[in-house]
């Protein structure tokens, strides 16, 4: 039972992401595909428990900078006045490989409950003798709850841009205690 | 604060102009409005022409945008749309997209037509272009209708009714050029 106990603990101590092995995307129905992109600037910690995590809109990347301009602009982030979305933990829960987490996301000045499920990897020593955990979360939000509402009908009257997008965010944990 | 006016009209009786000129008279003292004229000097707009830098007369008007702090236009309604000098303005000022002088620039938006709808379409229109550019669209609305009859013989606005929807949209200009207001 002591092995059992081992694999359901979230890790405690400070753990930060090591953004070059790690990823924040979204991914919406656009159309009859699903249109994704980054964002490149971001941070994150789990903290004795509590995973928070900060990203700058303004690194957002897909692939056309026009495209780009337009989700800065005030019809989508806004990225003027909100140059940050968020993330804040109420609650962690692992089960094994499972992990679960509870808590706030803040897009453009507005926050909302937020449910976050995936896989936890480690803690593991990587080949520099550092202690790293993986995190896999994925979470689906309504943009619209964000007062993010852009749209464009399709000729059959359909909107163009579903409004439950997928947020992931793949994230390798260091260590900063060991 | 510098707000820049623009007139969808190029008509020399405007009513859109003259709602221009009243709303010139309801700024606060620390508010001056320039009135922009040279919407006819715009060359068609080419793709061939937009080039670094592009016609001098664009350039002038991007320059006008980028210095003001606000942008208002008045725009009558043309086959329930917006006029093609005033489109075309907007289709250089848009250029390049993503870095074009209408981004995140407040704007807002009064229309006016002889007819009882007040230009209600074209205002729409108008709205839905410059979200599209990337402006940053004041949340207030102002169509006045009838407009012929609210002007004397020297364009003086008459309907004193008129007037606090002008000031109204000069609050909420104002209010959108504030730095960090948080979305309501």
């Amino acid at each position: 039972m002591t092995i059992t106990a081992e694999t359901t603990a979230v890790p405690t101590g400070t753990w930060q992401a090591d953004t070059v092995h790690s990823s924040v995307t979204f991914e919406v129905p656009y159309a009859v595909a699903t249109f994704s992109g980054s964002v490149s600037d971001f941070d994150a910690t789990l903290a004795d428990g509590r995973l928070t995590g900060a990203a700058r809109i303004a690194s957002i990347a897909v692939k056309d900078q026009n495209l780009e301009a337009h989700l800065l602009s005030p019809e989508f982030f806004d990225a003027e006045r909100h140059p940050e979305v968020g993330f804040v933990t109420d609650r962690i829960r692992r089960n094994g490989d499972a992990v679960e987490v509870e808590g706030q996301i803040t897009i453009k000045g507005i926050t909302r409950p937020a449910t976050l499920r995936g896989t936890i990897v480690g803690p593991t020593v990587d080949h520099f003798g550092k202690n790293r955990v993986g995190l896999r979360l994925e979470t689906t939000v309504d943009r619209t709850e964000f007062d993010i509402n852009w749209n464009m009908p399709l000729p059959s009257g359909e909107p163009a841009l579903a409004n439950e997008v997928t947020l992931k965010a793949d994230l390798t944990l260091v260590g900063q205690d060991a | 604060m510098q707000i820049l006016a623009i007139s969808g009209s190029l008509r020399r009786h405007s009513n859109n102009t003259r709602l221009l000129r009243a709303l010139r008279e309801e700024a606060p003292e620390d508010v001056e409005i320039t009135i922009w004229d040279g919407l006819k000097q715009l060359p068609h707009y080419d793709a061939d022409d937009d080039v670094v830098p592009g016609p001098i007369t664009v350039e002038a008007f991007r320059q006008l945008v980028r210095e003001a702090d606000a942008v208002v236009f008045a725009t009558p309604e043309y086959n329930s749309s917006i006029p093609g000098a005033l489109k075309n303005a907007l289709d250089w000022g848009s250029r390049p997209l993503a870095t074009n002088a209408f981004r995140n620039k407040p704007v807002a938006v009064i229309a006016s037509s002889a007819g009882a709808f007040g230009a209600v379409w074209a205002a729409a229109e108008l709205r839905k272009v410059l979200s599209a550019m990337g402006a940053r669209v004041a949340e207030i609305e102002l169509a006045v209708g009838h407009a012929s009859e609210k002007f004397d013989a020297e364009g003086q606005l008459i309907d004193d009714d008129v007037r606090p929807g002008l000031r109204d949209v000069l609050t909420a200009l104002i209010a959108e050029t504030t730095p960090n207001l948080q979305a309501a």
